[in-house]
């Protein structure tokens, strides 16, 4: 066990140099640069201002030593400054990481709390009316833009209810490491995870649905059954069990979804997160905390397909990784 | 009469809903063993020989099954009993081992605790009594090493180990009643035979009925005390062993005889019995269901509602065109519009 993550985390290296090339020539590739845009925009700089500023910014370097540059840098624990903010990536990330980890965290709760209860009843009575309305919600839920749906969650219940806040991660006035401060918090976090997880329940529900009709009719339940084992424990023990093996491996891959963030909702809700410095960051084409982001995502993805492996081999035991 | 029979089949029919309406994939099928006894049912794929297995077990989907008739076992009429009360008869009195030991094991339960599940759900017995009758068990049924399967998970076992198991888990009770569903049928030859000398080994210790369905007739040879022969849902030939080998008198009976490929004989040519089995769909309700499959032989011969004659004692046929039967005489015979 402890060989294959060894070995897997080997694997890594070259996959994430390779990602890492790649990022900084798309990004290279993008028309524009820190510099464009309002800077740019404004008459009364003389442009040749900017191109002093674009030397001394290593900006018109071949890409090469551009990348060997931050790649260097970047072993050395320095993610180097936002073009834009002025601060250190690492400082731009910490805060942010942390919200979205926690929005991505209740988010993923919320998801799993509806989306297996509501699976399991349509799998076990499908082609019932409750199955019928699962599945209906299922399509609804798949259909709607998350766009559409978080806006008009936080119309009701924010601007109309005034049940939650419309915006930010915590209350300002709180004072921090209160109790409060934690209520406030979990209360900012509250409507945008609850509008998340009501739309990405569809897989779930759907993968443990058909995985239960399937299951349902596999030779081994047979056997259960002229066990004369009850019905109850026919579906908990031998039924359920068997249905949740690709439910249980999905949840690596949530791991990226947890950090990476999600960027509608982010955005929306002006929830100080990852995805929403993400989107900012792209559209003010600060390179390097761009950069510094898909390396993460992408870091993550890898790290997720390996959790998953590894949370397979621990449920299905005939999966041995060795 | 001189003893109650094990288990009595009434004019049994079990039908599917296929869209709105229901199709009979048992019709009409009456069946009696005693203790002690193998009865084969032997038929082609599809000919309801597995659907009145799982029909007497009460394992079809309730919601898409209708069932008419009587099982009486034990004096007790199965059809009648509430889901409950047909838990405590499965597994306890009567046992089932099924056709494919690759998928009829949970993948995700250790061997033991699938031996046990039986145990646990009709006997009161501690966890060290349930380990030392599990080991036992795997004992009888010829696992060498039955501490280390114990622990083992299906996918770690060989197909003939995982029979076995699946034998173990059937027998785990000591059912009186048996129900093996073409046990040998996914396994390879040498393994097949190991198989059916434990299953006659075991069979001649516990004294169990036994219900042993196949499509093998050599199988049938050398298990089997009695043999039905089934086709298109219906029992179209009842008796023993060896009246049924040496005089088997149906026309489908006969070709299955027939069509065994002979080393004695030097033929060139194997017999191939004509069409396909009709589908549920399309199966006549009226006249013989094998007239389409012997078109050479006059329709005037088949009844129009075939009943089973007791041609001599305790050897049953299903209609008479049985009586005017015979093998097409050349390729003309043959000619006819398969569709």
């Amino acid at each position: 066990m402890l060989k294959f993550i060894i070995r897997r985390f080997l694997v890594m290296i070259p996959q994430l140099a390779l990602l890492s090339i790649l990022i900084f020539l798309l990004a290279k590739a993008m028309p524009g640069d820190a510099l464009t845009g309002s800077m740019q925009a404004n008459p009364n700089l003389d442009p040749k201002v900017f191109e002093e500023l674009r030397e001394k910014l290593g900006l018109n370097d071949p890409w090469y030593e551009q990348y060997g540059r931050w790649i260097g840098n970047l072993f050395q624990g320095e993610l180097g400054m936002s073009y834009i903010h002025k601060v250190d990536i690492a400082d731009l990330l910490g805060d942010r990481m942390a919200n979205t980890f926690w929005l991505g965290l209740v988010t993923l709760i919320f998801t799993y709390l509806i989306a297996v209860p509501l699976g399991v009843v349509a799998g076990r009575w499908n082609e019932s009316w409750a199955d019928k309305l699962i599945v209906g919600y299922n399509y609804v839920s798949f259909a709607i833009p998350l766009f559409v749906f978080a806006l008009i969650m936080l119309f009701i219940f924010g601007f109309g209810l005034h049940w939650f806040p419309i915006g930010g991660s915590v209350d300002v006035t709180v004072e921090k490491g209160t109790f409060a401060y934690f209520l406030s918090r979990i209360h900012h976090l509250l409507l945008p995870a609850i509008t998340a997880a009501l739309l990405s329940t569809v897989g779930t529900i759907q993968y443990l649905r058909n995985e239960i009709i399937d299951t349902k009719l596999k030779d081994f339940v047979k056997t259960a059954r002229a066990k004369g084992t009850p019905e109850k424990k026919v579906y908990s023990r031998h039924i359920f069990r068997n249905s949740l093996l690709p439910v249980a491996a999905f949840l690596g891959y949530d791991i990226v979804f947890i950090i990476g963030g999600s960027v509608f909702i982010e955005q929306i809700f002006s929830y100080p997160g990852l995805g929403q410095l993400f989107i900012s960051s792209i559209n003010q084409r600060d390179f390097s905390v761009v950069n510094i982001l898909v390396m993460l995502f992408g870091f993550l993805s890898i790290l997720g397909t390996l959790i998953s492996d590894i949370i397979l081999s621990i449920v299905d035991p005939r999966i041995r990784i060795d | 009469m001189s003893k109650q029979p094990l288990l009595k089949i009434n004019n049994l029919s079990t039908s599917f809903r296929i869209g709105d309406d229901y199709y009979a994939a048992v019709d009409d099928v009456s069946l009696t063993v005693n203790e002690n006894e193998v009865v084969a049912i032997v038929g082609e794929s599809g000919c309801g020989k597995s659907a009145l297995a799982l029909s007497i077990m009460q394992l079809h989907p309730q919601e898409r099954t209708k069932m008419a008739g009587e099982v009486l076992f034990n004096g007790k009429n199965l059809l009648s009993l509430s889901v409950s009360e047909m838990n405590k008869v499965r597994g306890k009195d009567m046992g089932m081992i099924f056709q494919d030991p690759l998928t009829a094991l949970n993948p995700l339960m250790r061997v033991g605790q699938q031996i046990e599940e039986s145990m646990k759900n009709h006997l009161q017995l501690s966890d060290a009594e349930m380990k030392k009758r599990s080991l036992e068990l795997l004992n009888k049924v010829g696992i060498p090493n039955p501490e280390r399967t114990y622990m083992q998970y299906p996918h770690e076992l060989s197909g003939g180990m995982r029979q076995r198991v699946v034998i173990a888990i059937a027998i785990a009770c000591e059912p009186k009643f048996l129900i093996a569903d073409e046990p040998t049928t996914a396994l390879d030859v040498t393994i097949q035979a190991q198989i059916l000398d434990l299953m006659r080994d075991l069979q001649s210790q516990m004294k169990t009925g036994i219900i042993l369905i196949t499509h093998d007739l050599g199988v049938v040879a050398e298990m089997a005390d009695k043999v039905a022969v089934m086709y298109a849902g219906e029992i179209v030939e009842f008796a023993d062993v060896s009246t049924l080998y040496n005089n088997p008198l149906h026309p489908y009976t006969r070709s299955l005889f027939n069509s065994i490929p002979s080393a004695a004989h030097g033929q060139d040519r194997l017999h191939v019995i004509q069409g396909i089995v009709p589908s549920l769909k399309n199966l006549p309700r009226t006249g013989c269901r094998f007239s389409e499959r012997i078109p050479w032989i006059d329709s005037a011969t088949h009844e129009e509602h075939p009943a089973l004659h007791e041609v001599e004692k305790d050897h049953f046929v299903r209609c008479s065109c049985y009586q005017h039967f015979h093998f097409p005489k050349d390729a003309e015979d043959l000619k006819y519009d398969i569709s």
